[in-house]
């Protein structure tokens, strides 16, 4: 998006403007976007709820990871026991290293995605924004 | 145990605690420095700070005493704790701490405009703090009992004073560096001992550990039961006792018991032959009730999954709710670092978390009747002295005894802090640093005069109680306040009122001892399950009934809990200033 465009497309908002001088040129970055956010125009409401779909997709997706890696985890250790087949190796080692170790670096790899992720999101957001 | 070794221990953990609090209190100067340590604590010092603040003595010495108990279920335990912030960071790190406000009430506020709000968010951050504390001030008194036999009241006193000290003193700063320092005492006071006992462990031909089975006794030992238990015998038993059993004296007599319950009286010393079976506590008496092992619900194996589940939900949802948790996030630099603070946080806790349940499965080989004395949660304290014994297992015990201290002082302190600020900023009349002392007090007295008073609130049902409570009230709350437009105040006065209470009321039923089995109790017990869908429901409906009371001001908030904090900083000198000026 250029400069100025979306600004100078609504004329309404542009009357309560007075006594700025011509000259005075905005200072670098300061992107017509932003102030759409600020002044809370509908088009900045679009802007922030773009950031926030985007951002809370990326929470869903961990947090399916963490359902579907962690949470199923006592359907998992159940399952012998509903059927009974003796011949079952004992399950008790894979729950000690499972519930004892594994789970843990899995927490924390899901954990390192959505930092970078959502700081991705975040990054791409203020580029937009910033009209670079 | 040698006592003169632990009580050295304790001394150092509390002396370095003031230390390093005073040091706190010359950096400390201003009143943003004493709430907030001026937000600027870097993500490495913050992250060890919550979690030192967050690995309390249920972490330290509990886990390990619920594995001896009940093997490897118990697990579910720790990784709950680690996956509370996996949940917290992916939807509330960032948001909370952009939202610019200090406590939970400070959110609700800002977030829904409403005073009314606030009020309720401080009361049950206040009432979740204070159930937090109780268990942290009673642990303290059973640690020192267990480590040098003083009285159960002088633990919690020491923790009392010295938490009151260093949070009075130096407010968030001092108190930063202090958790910070605990958080790698605990590290290191679980770890080195725990490379100690492995190896002694292989020397003796690494024993498995048995679940499946009732525990044995490797070699003669005898057993000394301080509180009166009932035991149930599946087969009989040949026992040495001196003392009373089944109200009968005996003074070091062979005596042979059936199968079947059997009552010990108290101070009763039991002697067991080698390799007999650790015969368990008979069902439905809970005496000695003050303890972390106890689980939950004593009808855990009735309905595993259901309980296990309650358990998850709560853990998992919980940890965002607690208010010695939420407070940290507000001495982040900008929303950004909180997250990666949340990151190494969920490192740290992980670290951590793969120790205890080692001593947990020694404690089971090595000290079995520990079930028996229901005393589990002294494994942890007792293995160095059985497995390596001498000077060496003195000083493990005492390395261990330290930082099973420093998880009382640091987990305390943290309560203190938050339950604190809140009683400041919507309690006491007006705000500054010398009525934030006066509720440091208040917020530490009101915890300690209740663990005297009550003797045997269960410490396991304390903090459970929390995490149950705040699941299914604060979880609703900031979930549906971060990410959804239509939440209003009238929607969470409903769902934290419905939710919480549902829950608060479930436990307390158990308490009461209400449902004694079956579906209805493994219900009340683990209510969870069903109380975090009714809270969020709840605040849905009600919200979208009263749809005219959204808050006029919420699209600017949530575009200020959602915006990078370099995009709305600009904007504040960029815009209004610029237009200003020219």
């Amino acid at each position: 998006m250029s400069a100025d465009q979306p600004a100078s497309a609504r004329p309404p908002r542009r009357e309560t403007v007075t006594g700025v001088p011509r000259s005075a040129r905005r200072p670098p970055g300061h992107a017509p976007a932003r102030s759409e956010i600020t002044e809370q125009t509908s088009l900045g409401a679009t802007y922030v709820r773009s950031l926030m779909r985007s951002q809370l997709r990326t929470a869903l997706i961990a947090l399916g990871a963490l359902v579907l890696l962690v949470g199923s985890l006592p359907l998992l250790f159940s399952l012998p026991e509903v059927f009974t087949t003796s011949d079952l190796p004992s399950p008790a080692p894979f729950v000690w290293a499972v519930l004892g170790v594994v789970v843990y670096p899995v927490l924390w790899l899901i954990a390192r995605w959505y930092v970078r992720r959502a700081e991705r999101n975040e990054r791409a957001f203020s580029k937009l924004v910033e009209g670079r | 145990m040698n006592q003169a070794y632990a009580v050295a221990a304790v001394t150092v953990v509390v002396l370095a605690t003031v230390l390093i609090g005073a040091l706190g209190l010359r950096i400390s100067r201003t009143t943003s420095d004493f709430y907030v340590a001026s937000r600027t604590v870097k993500p490495g010092l913050n992250a060890a700070a919550i979690s030192g603040e967050y690995l309390s003595a249920a972490s330290f010495l509990g886990i390990a005493g619920l594995v001896l108990l009940q093997g490897p279920e118990m697990l579910w335990y720790p990784v709950g704790y680690t996956a509370g912030y996996l949940v917290l960071l992916v939807l509330v790190a960032a948001p909370l701490r952009r939202s610019g406000a200090y406590t939970l009430s400070d959110f609700a506020e800002a977030r829904l405009e409403s005073p009314q709000v606030r009020r309720l968010a401080s009361l049950f951050v206040v009432g979740i703090g204070w159930l937090y504390l109780l268990p942290q001030l009673q642990g303290a008194g059973l640690t020192l009992e267990i480590l040098t036999g003083a009285p159960d009241w002088v633990g919690g006193l020491v923790v009392a004073l010295v938490v009151t000290g260093a949070v009075a003193a130096g407010g968030m700063r001092s108190i930063t560096f202090v958790q910070a320092f605990q958080y790698w005492l605990k590290l290191t006071a679980l770890l080195v001992p725990a490379l100690f006992l492995v190896v002694a462990w292989l020397g003796d031909d690494a024993p498995r550990a048995r679940f499946a089975e009732p525990a044995t006794f490797r070699e003669h030992t005898s057993v000394r039961v301080d509180d009166t238990v009932r035991i149930d015998l599946d087969r009989p038993l040949r026992v040495t006792v001196t003392g009373t059993v089944d109200d009968r004296r005996h003074d070091r007599e062979p005596v042979a018991l059936d199968a079947g319950v059997h009552r010990i009286g108290a101070g009763t010393e039991l002697g067991f032959p080698a390799h007999a079976r650790v015969p368990q506590k008979a069902g439905s008496e809970r005496t000695g009730a003050s303890s972390w092992s106890q689980p939950l619900a004593s009808s855990r194996e009735e309905h595993p999954l259901y309980a296990t589940y309650g358990l998850i939900l709560a853990t998992f949802l919980g940890t965002m709710g607690l208010p010695h948790v939420a407070v940290r996030f507000y001495t982040s630099p900008n929303g950004t670092a909180a997250r990666r603070t949340t990151l190494v946080v969920l490192g740290l806790v992980g670290a951590f978390y793969l120790l205890p349940p080692v001593y947990g499965a020694l404690g089971r080989i090595y000290a079995p009747e520990l079930s028996l004395t229901g005393e589990a949660d002294a494994a942890v304290l007792v293995l160095p002295d059985r497995m390596i014994g001498g000077v060496g297992g003195d000083l493990l015990g005492a390395l261990l005894a330290g930082g099973a201290f420093a998880a009382f002082l640091s987990t305390a302190s943290g309560l203190t802090m938050s339950v604190a600020g809140v009683l400041t900023q919507d309690v006491l009349p007006s705000r500054g640093v010398r009525h934030f002392r006066l509720a440091t007090v208040i917020a530490m007295a009101v915890p300690l005069g209740l663990s005297i008073v009550t003797v045997d609130v269960p410490v396991a049902d304390a903090v459970g109680l929390a995490f149950a409570v705040s699941a299914s009230s604060f979880c609703p709350l900031l979930v549906l306040g971060i990410w959804w437009r239509g939440l209003t105040p009238p929607g969470a006065v409903a769902g934290l009122v419905v939710g919480g209470g549902a829950a608060l009321t479930a436990v307390m039923a158990t308490r009461a001892g209400l449902p004694a089995d079956g579906w209805s109790h493994s219900l009340l017990a683990w209510p969870a399950v069903w109380s975090v869908p009714l809270g969020f429901l709840t605040m849905v409906l009600v919200s979208l009934a009263t749809r005219d009371r959204i808050p006029a001001g919420t699209a600017a908030t949530l575009a200020r809990l959602h915006l990078p904090e370099d995009l709305m900083a600009n904007d504040s000198t960029g815009v209004s200033g610029g237009a200003r000026q020219r």
